[in-house]
């Protein structure tokens, strides 16, 4: 840092013409500069104040086995989030999320089951259908300049039809499973881990958000994709060819939809046409209260695994509580509220 | 005489009826700052679109270093190596200073992880733009990892020249630098653009503030009415002269009525 350039003779360029302007800030203004370096520290705080709370009203609440019983639960709506924070991060939204999951279970249970394809291949033809549910979004958006929001409200409509008619409303039941494509119940086995009990569809969801992590924070890919959603036009006259990147994060959300699909099935044990009707608005909840920016461009993708997660505490510590079900519905309500309040003051800081 | 740099002879646009440029003329030498000047709606804008690549002319030729050039994007002409500053900057403001200087040339790593993982090099990435950033005189921003939207306007501005003149750029347009700007910052992106001048970059300067026009540029091209209507000296005419020229209140000597 320079010492105190003075402004009248800033002839020579060295030195001034970028010096940071330090004036004392109050405190809360301070908290304001730190979560909006940190934006993941708002879940972090909520998360770990509402278990250390629901720790002290019910004991049972800490055991591990508890614990790890959260995630499970919110191991295959915690994937589909991932999904979904990738389309709110260009500032887009999936209503169909849910929609393709429930659709690619029931293609991959059909295939196996009534068609007798091998199940790799099933599961391989399922992830190929979500990354192509992806791709029409993707296309309306980037194509025809549809809004996200009414794109994927069409194609949620469409896919829930689609599923309805490709099952014949019918549930391929747990014993058909075992007897005939027992791998695609594999990310329901559990295996425990010390005093906790985990599934694999626990591990695949940390992966995914390991490997979006990765890809978003340290490729030229995840940079794009904050840069879209940022400033389109910006990212464009920066030289992005921004469709590009829109389309690319549609098909990959497409098909993290998919791999959700299969650990669905392992999560229910059946594959049900009728399941997870509320998986489109929870994987919304939970990337909202995971701190990502609706408008886009803002957020750490680790944000929405620890929103799911408190969605998940909040409802197994009120459950212990023994407190009436609707009271979960109404704390999450709130919990979105707050987390789109923060997410607005953490934003004027730009201005 | 030198060689211009960047040459474009009888450009021609036309949107519908309206013709934005009229058989209009442009020249850039080497190591000079042009200011181009005019009224609005004259042109000015279509002229730097032709020549950025952001417009295809109708008709017209347009030479980078005496070879014939028509580019058919921004992307192409900055391929070329020439570098629009746009006066919204174009700057992503969440991302880091480094991600906004290498937005679209990002740098990846050498090795395994570089090649199939497409890690990018970071530290590279960083290193150099703090290079970039001090030689043009911006060395007071430390943290290269700030967001871009923290930056003051006269800094956000500075990020993007820097960000111009880093890539091997030939030549420099920018569009309206100052015109966001106070005072005192605006004084500051001034001696920018002189120190970018004195690298060896030539600039190309559109601006309506007409005592920024006359204290940096070598030369002013004045459009008037799709077309150049003079190229004037700013040591040999006032900025009455110049505006009387650019509003057809005078005619330059010349210069044919």
């Amino acid at each position: 840092m320079s010492d105190t350039p003075d402004p009248v003779v800033a002839r020579n360029p060295s030195e001034t013409v970028a010096s940071f302007e330090h004036h004392s800030r109050g405190a809360l203004d301070r908290v304001q500069h730190f979560l909006h370096r940190f934006p993941t520290m708002v879940p972090v705080i909520v998360l770990l104040l509402s278990v250390a709370v629901f720790g002290l009203v019910s004991p049972n609440f800490f055991s591990a086995f508890n614990l790890s019983l959260i995630l499970q639960q919110v191991a295959v709506v915690g994937t589909l989030a991932a999904a979904q924070s990738l389309v709110i991060l260009t500032a887009g939204i999936d209503l169909s999320v849910g929609a393709v999951m429930v659709m690619v279970s029931v293609i991959m249970g059909k295939l196996s089951v009534d068609f007798g394809i091998p199940v790799p291949i099933a599961i391989l033809i399922g992830l190929a259908v979500g990354g192509a549910t992806g791709a029409l979004n993707g296309a309306l958006v980037t194509r025809l300049k549809l809004p996200p929001f009414i794109t994927t409200l069409g194609t949620w409509n469409i896919f829930l039809a689609l599923n309805y008619y490709l099952s014949n409303r019918e549930t391929i039941r747990s014993q058909t499973l075992d007897a005939e494509a027992p791998m695609l119940k594999f990310f329901g086995e559990r295996f425990s881990l010390g005093g906790a009990v985990l599934t694999y569809g626990v591990v695949l969801m940390i992966l995914v958000f390991a490997v979006l992590w990765y890809a978003l924070n340290h490729t030229a890919w995840g940079r794009r994709v904050y840069a879209v959603g940022d400033d389109p036009e910006a990212a464009a006259l920066a030289g992005i060819q921004t469709k590009r990147v829109l389309m690319s994060v549609y098909i990959v959300s497409g098909a993290i939809c998919a791999l959700a699909a299969w650990s669905s099935i392992g999560r229910v044990g059946s594959v049900s046409p009728t399941s997870f009707f509320e998986a489109n608005l929870e994987s919304i909840t939970a990337v909202v209260i995971g701190g990502i920016s609706l408008f886009g461009g803002r957020g750490s993708i680790l944000g929405p695994l620890i929103g799911a997660l408190i969605v998940g505490v909040f409802n197994s510590g009120l459950r212990l509580a023994g407190v009436d079900v609707l009271w979960q519905l109404f704390a999450t309500g709130w919990l979105i509220i707050v987390a789109v309040a923060i997410d607005q003051w953490i934003r004027k800081i730009s201005s | 005489m030198t060689q211009p740099l960047l040459y474009a002879r009888n450009l021609v646009k036309r949107y519908g009826r309206v013709t934005a440029l009229d058989h209009a003329d442009f020249d850039l030498y080497p190591g000079e700052i042009l200011a181009v000047i005019g009224d609005n709606g004259a042109g000015k804008s279509s002229l730097i679109k032709a020549i950025s690549g952001a417009v295809q002319p109708d008709e017209g030729e347009i030479r980078l270093d005496g070879q014939p050039v028509s580019f058919a994007s921004p992307l192409e002409a900055r391929r070329a190596g020439i570098e629009t500053v746009y006066q919204t900057l174009a700057l992503s403001p969440a991302l880091s200073i480094s991600d906004n200087m290498f937005m679209g040339r990002e740098i990846r790593r050498g090795g395994i992880m570089g090649k199939w993982f497409g890690m990018l090099d970071k530290p590279a990435m960083d290193a150099f733009a703090r290079q970039k950033l001090s030689e043009l005189g911006l060395m007071t921003i430390q943290n290269i990892g700030q967001p871009v939207e923290t930056l003051s306007g006269g800094q956000r501005q500075g990020v993007a020249v820097a960000r111009a003149a880093a890539f091997g750029s030939r030549v420099i347009i920018l569009d309206e630098p100052t015109a966001a700007l106070g005072v005192k910052e605006s004084r500051r992106v001034l001696d920018l653009i002189l120190d970018v001048r004195s690298r060896g970059i030539p600039i190309v300067l559109i601006s309506h503030n007409m005592p920024h026009v006359f204290e940096v540029a070598d030369r002013i091209h004045i459009h008037r009415l799709g077309r150049r209507l003079c190229v004037i000296n700013p040591k040999e005419h006032t900025m009455s002269d110049a505006v009387a020229y650019m509003t057809g209140a005078r005619v330059p000597e010349g210069v044919a009525a």
